[in-house]
């Protein structure tokens, strides 16, 4: 038999993976039901409670009681258990494929410890309005870290109460509306300024809070031109919230001069740094003059992203704007810690009690994993990863890397693959779902596409060089196959759980169905009318 | 001194220093340095940070956590009568099993394709969510029942372009502080009176306060204070003449014997899913479920994603997407309705396999259940002179308010006797309601045994007496 290993790697370079996605033609779940069966008995009332109390049922209020028990599917345990290890099995996470498709995300290692750590009853059982001295190690946790941001950072004080990157960004505004209302300025300064490169969130959070958003354009460095800037500051200028590497990977130099520009013209500057991982250590936020910040610390401090949450997106600011952080703080006196409520400017709650603590806990145990060293080597090494990438992805056909010509990169890198679209007509999403093939994630970018046919690469620390030549084989053969044979892109995936799904159905308010009721009452509707019926 | 060997960190592959050369050689640079070269040096950090001494090893990790977490008293080790939002619940094995699954701990946001899974599990938990609020469209989760109640709160001002809204004062003080602070650049927030007696809506006081202006009225069935508010069928009729939309904010777990409220005439309903096989964590495991009708005009107004079920080029073959995207800031920014990003999917995830487990019986025994136990709870706790239980005389679901007035002892001061006997005593009303006067909120569900309660109330006893 022909030994295939030796062309699965070849000097220690890989091949391309003969890979499939499970696929177990899985059926909804409620598709599964049998009448009758059960999937957990739920704990047994004692008979003396029962006769004590009477028919508690007959006590609820006419109207109020249900009549049809809900149709919820019947299931025993261990099919419950398959169903869902199935669906699992056709989940592409990080702990699976080399995750470096989803740029601006940073899909790095959760290491598993930290996950055990957070599961533990003295994290997992423990109610948020105990007692404060039975709850003083997970306020020691908060409290510590928080200290461990303040020096990344340069901040004065922080909030780990939002719950991930976009209600940071909306706390940040909400706070910045407050500090305007404070100095009696809050009518006139109502427009926020953020870069087209910056997350959606900093335009949406910002609109969201009730402001009217200018946003900035890139000059051929990558970046807002400084005259740009001076021309949409005013008197009615709130703040600037940006990104900085923007999610082209291209860090701004003249960010001192964009700060002290708004400053001057009474505005505040708020710093995404969701992604943080290409400078920590290197610079930080309040060196640079920003006024507030916050870190995703299911991104850069490597909690995971569990399917998009739970996750926290921790705020901080300067002495000057502590007073308006979100209710409660968390303090030490020396001897305990506690919660502190008296913060009568305060902006209020965010999230329900102390935001999402078991993720504050695997960002502290990751950082307490490393150290200063260790974080700056994090940093470096998904700065070199990236470098090495952007200088591969170039050599690819119909790949192009627009902007800052020649520069390096910070962590992450926005591709055009332009050429190859205008030579072969394949467009990035295809080669995304192409590259799906090959057992790998790929991202476009966010909307709107300034960059046409984009995607976004960010290996940040996680991957080892022989991962990253792998993930670049997968381009590079997309690539060549997109010019000689198009079609086999353009129809892809060919080794997915699924094949092309019908996006139409999914715009259209006669047939989209958001649950499987929804779904059944369409479809009885849609035969019984004797209409077309094929998209379902 | 001997020069120490560079450390090779587990988490960082290429942290070996030959594999960076090598690298650093092929990208065609001398050092790192190099590629901050848009950052400028006076920018640039120019020492270590002073960050605490890490632990490498993963054992001396784990001591150095487990040594600080054992500081913590869990509600394994105390009774716990705790609610007040976040409820202890028993959290079946599979629910644990299914999250911890490395493929839906770290995916992501990846296609439908590459993640159809992901997609599958959480449509599924809409349809079962869906099932039982008798609704056709529900969210993929946000962030908690707080978010849920100020977006639905927003939606509602969209949907009817009316900018006031009442909202009955026995809500959580917390609850309506992030209503405030969401709804602060466009919505004005009016408060409803409660029957002092009862806790019940007074519907004097929304009459009163209702308009043409007023897009929606917000009330809780079971309310945060415990008591199941009766009438909801008027309060919506009311709302629904005026033009008004009725948001109801429900706790999932009392929905196997709880009408849903689309049947007393809710137009959107919100809340918390941490009931449904979230482990509290400190209030971690919150997530926020926002339901209504599948009308355009109400799915048009979500800022959530909504997974949606559709066909593939295959026969017979499911696929899922994004439903109505357009409408999103991921598409618009800031032309999209208010914000959609990471929020707490795995929850969601863990919600349906909830559900699946409990099916239609368990969501009957267990919202039972937990109302056998609170009302044999209040029965005992009424036994003790010198306290009043419950404070409002209404039908209670798992939560009901003890009046300690009659016992010259504060709550402060009861909880921390309580505490010495290993028992977490309900959540201190005096600052949120100064009007109950010294009071606390107390809950009971399906973990308490009959020797529970009675623990409670014979340790109350000593305590009060």
């Amino acid at each position: 038999m022909e030994d295939i290993t030796k062309k699965r790697y070849i000097n220690g370079k890989p091949k391309l993976r003969r890979f499939h996605q499970a696929k177990w033609d899985e059926p909804i779940i409620f598709e599964l039901s049998t009448e009758g069966e059960r999937g957990i008995l739920v704990p047994e009332v004692e008979d003396e409670v029962k006769n004590e109390v009477g028919d508690v049922l007959a006590t609820i209020p006419k109207g109020v009681q249900r009549k049809q028990p809900p149709k919820l599917p019947e299931l025993s345990q261990p099919q419950v258990l398959r169903h869902y290890v199935r669906l699992s099995q056709e989940t592409l996470g990080t702990d699976l494929n080399i995750d470096v498709g989803q740029g601006t995300c940073t899909m790095k290692y959760s290491p598993k410890v930290n996950e055990y750590l957070a599961r533990m009853p003295q994290m997992a059982e423990i109610h948020p309005l105990q007692d404060e001295e039975t709850v003083q190690g997970i306020l020691e946790v908060m409290y510590k870290f928080e200290q461990i941001l303040k020096e990344i950072s340069g901040m004065d004080q922080f909030s780990l109460q939002p719950g991930a990157g976009s209600a940071a960004i909306y706390a940040n505004a909400s706070i910045i509306r407050a500090y305007h209302e404070n100095q009696g300025e809050a009518n006139r300064r109502d427009e926020i300024i953020t870069t087209i490169f910056s997350h959606p969130s900093n335009a949406a959070c910002a609109k969201t809070a009730g402001f009217k958003i200018v946003t900035l354009n890139p000059s051929e460095e990558g970046y807002p031109d400084i005259e740009a800037l001076k021309a949409a500051v005013s008197e009615r200028t709130a703040g600037l919230m940006i990104t900085n590497p923007e999610d082209t990977g291209i860090f701004n130099p003249e960010i001192e001069e964009f700060l002290r520009i708004v400053h001057e013209a009474g505005g505040l500057c708020s710093y995404d740094q969701a992604n943080a991982n290409g400078i920590l250590c290197i610079t930080r936020a309040r060196d640079a003059g920003f006024d507030l910040c916050h870190f995703n610390l299911h991104k850069t401090f490597s909690a995971p992203h569990g399917c998009g949450g739970p996750a926290v997106g921790a705020i901080g600011v300067t002495k000057e704007l502590a007073k308006f952080l979100p209710v409660p703080v968390v303090e030490f006196d020396g001897d305990k810690y506690h919660l502190n409520y008296d913060r009568p400017q305060s902006i209020g709650k965010v999230r329900a009690f102390y935001g999402v603590a078991p993720v504050v806990l695997k960002a502290y145990a990751w950082v307490m994993s490393l150290g200063a060293k260790g974080l700056k080597e994090v940093a470096e090494i998904a700065v070199l990863n990236n470098n090495y990438l952007l200088k591969k992805m170039l050599e690819i056909p119909g790949v192009s890397v627009p902007y800052a010509k020649g520069k390096h990169r910070i962590e992450q890198v926005r591709y055009s693959w332009e050429k190859l679209m205008r030579d072969t007509g394949v467009h990035s999403e295809e080669i995304g779902l192409r590259a799906a093939d090959f057992g790998v994630h790929y991202w476009t970018s966010h909307h709107p596409w300034i960059v046409p046919e984009p995607c976004t690469l960010e290996p940040t620390e996680s991957y080892s060089k022989s991962e990253l030549d792998e993930y670049i084989e997968i381009l590079k053969h997309v690539s060549k196959e997109a010019y000689k044979k198009p079609e086999l892109v353009k129809t892809a995936p060919h080794n997915s759980t699924i094949h092309k799904i019908h996006h139409a159905p999914l715009d259209n308010p006669l047939q989209w169905a958001i649950t499987w009721r929804a779904y059944c009452k369409k479809r009885r509707k849609t035969r019984a009318n004797n209409v077309y019926d094929g998209d379902y | 001194m001997s020069k120490k060997k560079p450390i090779v960190y587990p988490y960082v592959p290429n942290s070996v220093v030959t594999v960076k050369n090598k690298m650093l050689k092929e990208v065609g640079v001398k050092s790192v340095e190099d590629f901050f070269e848009n950052i400028p040096k006076k920018l640039k950090l120019k020492k270590n940070m002073k960050l605490p001494k890490p632990f490498l090893s993963e054992y001396s990790l784990r001591k150095h956590i487990e040594e600080i977490l054992s500081k913590n008293k869990t509600c394994q080790e105390y009774l716990n009568f705790l609610g007040a939002g976040c409820w202890q619940h028993y959290v079946p094995a599979v629910c644990d099993e299914v999250n911890q699954r490395g493929e839906f701990l770290t995916a992501y946001a990846g296609e439908p394709y590459d993640d159809h899974g992901r997609f599958q599990a959480l449509f599924e938990y809409a349809s079962m969510m869906g099932e039982l609020l008798n609704m056709d469209v529900v969210n993929i989760p946000t962030y908690d029942g707080l978010q849920a109640t100020a977006t639905s709160i927003r939606m509602a001002s969209r949907i009817t372009g009316r900018s006031e809204v009442l909202v009955s004062r026995t809500i959580s003080s917390d609850k309506l502080s992030k209503i405030r602070d969401y709804c602060k650049p466009k919505i004005t927030i009016k408060l409803l009176d409660h029957d002092s007696k009862t806790g019940q809506l007074d519907l004097n006081s929304l009459n009163l306060g209702i308009s043409s202006k007023t897009a929606a009225i917000y009330f809780e069935n079971p309310s945060y204070l415990g008591f199941i508010e009766a009438h909801g069928n008027e309060i919506s009729k009311i709302a629904h003449d005026h033009g008004t939309i009725s948001i109801v904010g429900v706790d999932p777990i009392s929905l196997g014997i709880l009408a849903p409220p689309i049947e007393y005439g809710a137009d959107i309903v919100c809340g918390d899913i941490q009931p449904l096989g979230m482990h509290m964590q400190f209030g971690g495991g919150h997530a926020g479920f926002i339901a209504t009708r599948d009308e355009e005009k109400y799915v048009m107004e979500y800022p959530s994603r909504l997974f949606g079920i559709t066909p593939t080029s295959v026969e017979g073959e499911y696929g899922f997407g994004d439903v109505a995207f357009k409408r999103t800031s991921f598409a618009l920014r800031e032309g999209g309705k208010e914000f959609v990003g990471t929020a707490t999917a795995l929850w969601g995830i863990t919600a349906g396999v909830y559900l699946a487990l409990m099916g239609p019986q368990g969501m009957r025994d267990i919202g039972k259940g937990i109302m056998q136990r609170s009302h044999y709870a209040i029965l005992q706790l009424s036994k003790i002179r010198s306290i009043k239980c419950p404070v409002f005389q209404s039908t209670h679901f798992k939560e009901f308010v003890v009046n300690f007035d009659g016992t010259n002892k504060t709550v402060a001061e009861i909880n921390k006797a309580l505490l010495k006997r290993k028992i977490f005593g309900g959540k201190e009303l005096t600052n949120e309601f100064p009007e109950l006067g010294n009071s606390a909120l107390y809950c009971v569900t399906e973990i308490h045994t009959k020797n529970d309660i009675d623990r409670l109330v014979d340790a109350l006893r000593e305590v009060v007496e």
